[in-house]
């Protein structure tokens, strides 16, 4: 099989790369170039790009890098930054894999003809006897990847592969070490890959962008018990940098309204909800029909997980308010609220069945 | 490179070892390789041996030009929109001022005298553009300045030029000329920069006095007596193997366009006046330079190579990565449609052959690539 293999310069897609060379495919690295300059921190950096180009050499493959960052900007960056403006708490590593990861790049592979593009995501693909494939927990349970790729749809499944997902990453590691290639010890990477701490954080790459206001804090009855700088920053949930610290039962942010320019607080409970409610759904399988039909055509016992590594809880499901979306009832008792664009992905048992976005 | 090149280079890494400015035998002939080759370039170049100043290549000896020129004299710097990096980034990065070029790449001439005035210490106009070959007009552009901004030196980056065109005559109003061996079958890593008698710059490498202070270090004499072979070589059939390549480079860019709709020629009215060859005049002969709408190059490109066809697109930033060229945003090309650039380079040793293996590969892999583009049906 031609495969073109989406290495990042990370320990994960190295070995993804040697695997397919190991198995006799015909392999070809690719490095995406999605954001930033010259620059050797964060996301795409010309260290990354050396790293993936060395290990491809070592492999003795092909080496490519595509330049993306239009796309980027316009899937990934541009709407994270508008999220944050109307207050919702977006997750790009999502939007990355739907638009380029998985869109793009996808594409760009057909075009070239390739059969496959495999990645270093610790998830696998499992095939149904119906012939109708599942994203699935990866082999090691703390580097489980299936929640940000819950939007792979059944024609992306049966062009990708991801070899990495029946290993530990202690074994990933291991294999990295064996080969000797150079990324073995390489950390993982981790949180938003284009805004980095030496950048100023988020704080400084959404201030240059966009406007950030100061707001009133009020509680539950709507009297003032403090003020922030910047209710854009504010996320449903938060607890810490709200300046209300000490004395009483700890204060959350459960409500931000940008426009209002007002986050309200409340105790641990007031962050609760009974249920979950879903759009912009990808439904796995040979699930068909309109959203109404969905509930009855999924398999009980379904768990929801709510953030890349939270813990999934279970759920009865039923049509949403809206067409297109569902509600998730929380079966063991109400859960923390979830923000405004987060996704919330449903599996049966090890396989995602569907996911959507919290409108 | 060319093989007088590689013969003349070889005794000089196997067999000659001495620095050229040793007193001791071995070392004479060094000295003696080098001035002959100092001769051989300063004929080539129009200039004067004394003038010829041996640098690692094009971008040190723009950078000499540029910023020796600044911190020797001060005052203000201008380029054209169009020119290398080498010569723009020291000229932004010393907040000189960039001229426009029209929709063919030649620099706007009322924009130049409008951008002169006494402050001004040096003007760089490049012979011929490197990314789409671009010819400018160097007289016109030396009236100009000797008009608008008498005390300014003008430079000409002759990189691109030297293989095709006569550099001695058309770069002759300038006082600076950077080019490099690499451009015209010689090594990679060596090149010149002539200054003209007079010409006082800051020399950017101290110590050692080589290079009459103007560019300390020793000489790469290896380097340089291959480039002075290759410059031999080069201009002793240059009006032969100028005719021959363009005609190559007409029948493969006159063959794209009948064969591939849509297809734009970069800087030209297609179809505004009939012979190829007439309205590629402006151009060097070496440089077929397209825009395929619908399109992406870096695709393009990975199919091209799978068949042998190696070709490029814009330039290549740290990472690998293509960015769209700053001379097609000069040149007024769309951002989208300068993604599907695609730059063909043919050189003394390009042959039919290869002209008919280019134009029976690139067709079908454009339609590929179209046929992808096209919106899947949901």
């Amino acid at each position: 099989m031609r495969v073109l293999v989406a290495m990042s310069g990370g320990v994960d897609s190295s070995v993804a790369a040697a695997l397919l060379v190991e198995a006799g495919h015909d392999v070809t690295g690719v490095t995406m170039k999605l954001w930033g300059g010259a620059s050797d921190t964060g996301c795409c950096s010309v260290a990354d790009v050396d790293d993936a180009r060395r290990v491809a050499q070592q492999l003795d493959v092909q080496h490519l890098v595509f330049n993306f960052g239009d796309d980027f900007m316009a899937h990934v960056v541009d709407p994270y930054v508008e999220a944050h403006q109307r207050g919702d708490t977006p997750n790009p590593c999502i939007e990355c894999n739907r638009h380029l990861k998985f869109d793009r790049l996808l594409r760009r592979a057909d075009a070239l003809g390739f059969d496959a593009v495999a990645t270093g995501h610790h998830a696998r693909i499992v095939e149904h006897p119906d012939g109708s494939r599942r994203i699935a927990r990866g082999a090691d349970p703390d580097k489980d990847q299936s929640y940000v790729l819950y939007m792979l749809g059944a024609d992306a499944q049966a062009r990708v592969l991801l070899p990495v997902g029946t290993m530990l990453k202690a074994d990933v590691r291991a294999e990295a070490a064996r080969l000797g290639l150079r990324t073995a010890d390489k950390p993982d990477s981790q949180d938003v890959c284009f805004i980095t701490a030496s950048g100023g954080g988020r704080r400084t790459f959404l201030g240059d962008r966009i406007a950030l206001h100061p707001g009133r804090l009020v509680d539950r009855a709507g009297a003032e018990v403090g003020r922030v700088d910047a209710v854009e920053l504010v996320t449903v949930g938060q607890r810490k940098g709200l300046g209300l610290a000490g004395g009483g039962e700890p204060r959350y942010a459960v409500d931000v309204d940008v426009p209002g320019r007002t986050v309200t607080v409340g105790q641990a409970d007031e962050l609760l909800g009974p249920s979950v409610v879903i759009a912009d759904l990808v439904v796995a399988g040979p699930v068909t029909g309109p959203s109404d039909q969905l509930p009855a055509q999924l398999p009980g016992g379904l768990v929801a997980q709510c953030s890349a590594h939270g813990e999934p809880r279970p759920v009865s499901v039923a049509a949403g308010p809206a067409a297109g979306s569902l509600e998730l009832t929380w079966t063991d008792g109400p859960q923390r609220r979830v923000a405004r664009g987060q996704s919330v992905v449903l599996y049966a048992g090890e396989e995602v069945v569907a996911g959507g976005l919290v409108p | 490179m060319r093989p007088e090149a590689v013969a003349a280079m070889l005794p000089w890494l196997t067999e000659h070892h001495a620095n050229p400015s040793g007193a001791h035998r071995p070392a004479r002939e060094a000295r003696r390789a080098l001035d002959d080759a100092r001769e051989i370039m300063a004929e080539v170049l129009g200039a004067r041996p004394g003038e010829i100043v041996f640098t690692s290549g094009g971008t040190e000896a723009d950078n000499l030009a540029v910023l020796g020129t600044a911190d020797r004299h001060g005052g203000v710097l201008v380029c054209g929109a169009t020119e290398h990096h080498a010569v723009l980034d020291p000229v932004v990065g010393r907040g000189g001022r960039v001229v426009g070029v029209g929709p063919d790449g030649v620099v706007d001439l009322d924009g130049l005298a409008a951008a002169l005035d006494p402050d001004v210490t040096l003007v760089s106009v490049m012979l011929a553009n490197n990314e789409v070959g671009t010819i400018q007009p160097l007289a016109a552009v030396a009236d100009v300045v000797r008009t608008a901004a008498p005390a300014a030196r003008l430079h000409t980056d002759a990189v691109q030029a030297v293989s095709w065109l006569d550099v001695a005559a058309l770069a002759a109003p300038a006082d600076l000329v950077s080019v490099s061996a690499h451009k015209f079958g010689g090594p990679k890593g060596v090149g010149v920069l002539v200054v003209r008698d007079g010409v006082d710059l800051a020399p950017r490498q101290i110590g050692g006095g080589q290079e009459r202070e103007r560019r300390g270090g020793t000489p790469n004499v290896a380097g340089i007596v291959a480039m002075a072979a290759a410059a031999e070589a080069c201009v002793a059939d240059r009006s032969t193997t100028v005719a021959r390549v363009a005609a190559l480079r007409d029948r493969l860019v006159d063959g794209l366009l009948a064969a591939i709709p849509g297809l734009l020629e970069t800087g030209l009215e297609i179809g505004v006046d009939e012979p190829g060859a007439t309205r590629r005049r402006g151009r060097v002969a070496g440089i077929g330079h397209l825009c395929i709408p619908g399109v992406e190059s870096e695709a393009l490109l990975f199919l091209l190579e799978q068949q042998e066809v190696y070709a490029s697109a814009a330039s290549s930033c740290a990472s690998g990565a293509m960015e769209p060229s700053h001379v097609l945003a000069a040149m007024g090309v769309d951002r989208r449609l300068a993604f599907g650039s695609l730059r063909l380079s043919l050189g003394w040793s390009s042959t039919a052959a290869d002209v008919d293996l280019a134009l029976a590969v690139l067709p079908p892999a454009i339609d590929r690539l179209r046929q992808f583009a096209a919106p899947t049906p949901a």
